[in-house]
């Protein structure tokens, strides 16, 4: 298991930054063939096999679709309700898609928030999320201890209006870490997620748990620790009365003492970050 | 025999053998509204709907044959048929609005006999729109009827024994001669005041003089009609234009049920209800003229952009009405804010925090409502309030739901408790909830059309509690309040309900004074609050749910979460459980 970037030099965040623009390419390409009648589950496999005909063999863990309500993930209360169902998108609806590959052995993992259509409210979810992007930043450049600032977005998000939804997720994690992870001939998944990645996961977690951090970003106080230098896979979600509207995408931690390279986005040429600059030009 | 009807033009109207008296306002180049009153009344029924659409539209109203000014048909028997009204309303819509298709209202039987206009081929292309006001199409009531007796299942048994028991006045005015007498005589003499304690139709020109000759004739309407249609429904009675349905959920001649099936027949249907009775055309004319004007301009100017919808589970209730929160920047009332939102509401969001009250505002736009503005005001302080009291009647109009929902907490034993903490909670949480009943209330009991106020409470206020000594008498106050004003207020159609949430996840506990401690170890029990609360994590979405059901419903008290429906049995029941819990030391 090579540890990844810490000290976030381009070439070895490359890798990372491939696999990252190539999951959302295949976001925005089977968002594109998204139509009235398509189930949650014809959408996931439009993915998997999307990425599998590129040459993604292996996975943090399968992609995932929600359609209308769900994709505020209103009643879950079970992790199986994660899991693509038949649902079927009507016009009107809106849809998060998510999905972390492996290439390469880099991780991306990523979620596309889009709607069949026009709808208001959820343009405006994907407006308000700016916002969120820009604290997250802020504050771990400032090395605010994580719990905390996750107690911050969450105040945000209750200012905006919204309810967080990423507390729906296992441990409620607004992020985690990701990281290399060995080509294997054979990868089996566990519950959706590749038992390749959670080994790295778990043993991030088992050495974390010794040295008092955790590659899981939650509210809780295991997480009442500074950001830890490496890759995080970060994931505001908020929801607003049946519509919700995520992006996730890797927030890079480095060691270093300047502020600007202490943290950084990989990629800033991703769907939702145009969609900003684009509102803003006009 | 003048009409009360101010500033209209009146005009004779000749239609096979009848001369019908027709009376027009407003400006004949903006669309017509055409008014049909129903029995036993007369076109002034509805002077207070028509002078208050005079401004937007083209008014028309005439007195149906045999009723008002109008000549009666004889002989009398067999001169009411539907054919026969259906020729008087196309020479009325031909003589005010040659050419151009009129926006049809009706009442009681203004809008049974419409209901025979929008369903036949002959007025097709002559009617816009169809706004229909306690009177069901004939042959929709014989289907339904039908129906009910084919495959009579015990719901649909006591539908048809409901309705049944309904309309016995029916059967009486087929008996012959006896209703005239009645008409004639006595029931004439005392119709006035039967309308006023019965139905609460305010006093005043209304019923005009013509009356008993009215209710004389229009038995006919009944005999003619009632029992060929109800034996022989029309299978063909589609509506060609778009209708809208209004229910007064108060009708005491009219279920709810008849109109369970209506999408069958009105493809286009918009669905309304008032908590009302009867005769909405006198009591409600504000609520009428709104929905009637709202769904005339949708018809006339649909608009390039679909206008976002209120998709709420409400929104025939709330639709257009006037809905102020305060305390609207965040937790049940921001909740209750969205969920009127949703339902079609406009909102007055009130706050002290601008920034909040402005964003429950914008997103109240976004999720349907038609309009919604933020106003920033601290409930406790009078000035204030009465200012605010003012500029939202100047610029909003009367607000038909009040939501009296600001409040501050404060913990920490009766000792510890300063004279400051007290004022402080006392006038958020009591003289807020006063003054905007004082206020908002005195507004909507001087308009005289219903409207409802809405109090929160607190499952403290009939669970003790020792940790809770000023705020559980600040919402003991609140409730007595609202039961003492839900009082005084029936008789005036406008309901009060104390609602009592308990343990709801919002900010009321980070903002929360706790008396006695330092300020680090206020910080630290408001943290550990507000992260039990998050342990319970009773969304406020569920309150407002349950605000928009206590409104509907008229309930007293709403209790929300299982904890606060708890405490208010045992109050009733065990009331020494509480007392035992009381004594309990909070968890801090």
């Amino acid at each position: 298991m090579a540890s990844a970037a810490k000290s976030g030099h381009p070439a070895e965040l490359r890798g990372f930054r491939e696999v990252q623009s190539l999951a959302y390419a295949c976001a925005e390409a089977v968002a594109a063939q998204l139509a009235p009648g398509v189930t949650e589950r014809e959408a996931a496999r439009m993915q998997r096999e999307w990425l599998y005909r590129r040459g993604v063999r292996d996975w943090f863990h399968l992609p995932f679709a929600w359609f209308g309500d769900r994709t505020a993930f209103e009643g879950f209360k079970v992790p199986l309700q994660f899991f693509p169902t038949g649902r079927r998108l009507e016009p009107g609806m809106p849809f998060i898609l998510d999905m972390a590959p492996v290439f390469k052995g880099c991780t991306a993992d990523i979620g596309y928030s889009g709607v069949l259509g026009l709808d208001p409210v959820h343009d405006r979810l994907l407006d308000d999320l700016e916002a969120h992007r820009d604290l997250l930043l802020r504050e771990v450049r400032e090395r605010r201890p994580l719990r905390e600032i996750y107690q911050d977005v969450d105040a945000l998000m209750t200012r905006q209006g919204y309810a967080n939804r990423h507390r729906a997720y296992p441990f409620g994690v607004i992020a985690h870490k990701v990281d290399r992870v060995r080509e294997r001939r054979w990868s089996p998944h566990l519950f959706g997620f590749g038992t390749q990645a959670l080994k790295g996961l778990a043993s991030d977690a088992l050495h974390g748990h010794r040295d008092g951090w955790s590659p899981l970003w939650s509210p809780y106080r295991f997480s009442d620790h500074p950001p830890r230098a490496g890759l995080w896979a970060v994931e505001p979600h908020i929801g607003f009365r049946g519509t919700g509207a995520k992006f996730e995408e890797i927030l890079v931690v480095t060691d270093s003492r300047d502020p600007e390279q202490s943290a950084f986005w990989l990629d800033d040429d991703l769907p939702h970050v145009r969609r900003w600059a684009e509102e803003r030009a006009a | 025999m003048s009409t009360v009807i101010e500033g209209a033009r009146e005009r004779r109207v000749l239609t096979g053998g009848i001369e019908l008296c027709v009376a027009e306002l407003g400006d004949p180049g903006r669309p017509t509204v055409l008014l049909v009153h129903g029995y036993p009344d007369s076109k002034e029924v509805w002077a207070d709907v028509a002078t208050r659409l005079a401004a937007r539209f083209h008014v028309v109203l005439y007195d149906v044959r045999g009723h008002g000014r109008s000549t009666a048909p004889a002989p009398l028997r067999g001169g009411f048929t539907l054919e026969k009204l259906t020729d008087d309303f196309l020479a009325v819509a031909d003589a005010v609005s040659p050419g151009k298709p009129v926006h049809l209202v009706g009442h009681d039987w203004g809008s049974v006999q419409s209901w025979e206009f929008v369903t036949v081929p002959r007025t097709e292309g002559r009617i816009a729109s169809f706004t229909s006001i306690s009177g069901p199409s004939l042959d929709h009531f014989g289907h339904w009827i039908k129906k009910r007796m084919s495959r009579p299942t015990p719901r649909r048994a006591a539908q048809l024994l409901g309705q049944g028991a309904k309309s016995w006045y029916v059967y009486l005015l087929h008996t012959p001669v006896l209703p005239e007498l009645a008409w004639r005589g006595p029931l004439g003499s005392r119709w006035p005041k039967i309308l006023q304690r019965m139905e609460k139709v305010p006093a005043g020109d209304y019923p005009t003089s013509s009356l008993r000759s009215d209710a004389a004739h229009g038995a006919w309407l009944y005999r003619d009609n009632v029992r060929s249609r109800l034996r022989r429904p029309r299978a063909d009675a589609y509506a060609h234009a778009p209708v809208q349905l209004i229910t007064p959920t108060g009708d005491a001649f009219l279920s709810e049920h008849l109109y369970d099936d209506l999408e069958q027949w009105a493809p286009q249907l918009t669905r309304r209800t008032l908590p009302a009775k009867h005769w909405v055309p006198r009591t409600r004319p504000d609520q009428l003229a709104s929905w009637i004007g709202e769904f005339v301009t949708a018809q006339e100017d649909p608009g390039p952009v679909p206008r976002t919808r209120a998709t709420g589970k409400h929104a025939a209730r709330f639709g257009g009405q006037l809905v102020l929160v305060t305390g609207a920047a965040g937790g049940i009332g921001r909740a209750t804010a969205f969920a009127f939102a949703e339902s079609g509401a406009r909102i007055v969001a009130v706050d002290r925090d601008a920034e909040g009250a402005a964003r429950t505002a914008e997103m109240a736009r976004l999720i349907g409502s038609p309009d919604a503005w933020a106003e920033v005001v601290d409930v406790s302080d009078e000035q204030a309030m009465e200012k605010l009291a003012e500029r939202v009647a100047a610029d909003y109009g009367t607000v038909d739901v009040l939501v009296n929902n600001a409040g501050v907490g404060l913990s920490g034993s009766f000792f510890d408790t300063t004279v400051e903490d007290w004022k402080k909670v006392l006038d958020v949480n009591l003289w807020g909830v006063i003054h905007g009943c004082r206020l908002f209330g005195r507004q909507m009991a001087d308009r005289g059309q219903g409207g409802h106020i809405v109090n929160i409470a607190s499952a403290a206020a009939y669970q003790p509690s020792k940790a809770l000594p000023a705020y559980s008498t600040s919402k003991a106050g609140v409730l007595m309040l609202s039961e003492c004003l839900r009082a005084e207020l029936a008789g005036q159609g406008i309901g009060v309900s104390a609602i009592c949430p308990g343990f709801v996840n919002t900010n009321i506990t980070s903002t929360a004074r706790f008396a006695g401690v330092s300020a680090d170890e206020e910080k630290r029990r408001q943290k550990k609050t507000a992260r039990l609360y998050g342990l319970r994590n009773y969304p406020p979405e569920k309150v407002a749910e349950a605000i928009l059901s206590a409104v509907v419903d008229n309930r007293a008290i709403a209790a929300v979460t299982p904890e606060a429906r708890t405490a208010l049995l045992l109050s009733r029941f065990a009331p020494k459980s509480l007392r035992a819990i009381a004594r309990l030391e909070p968890p801090l």
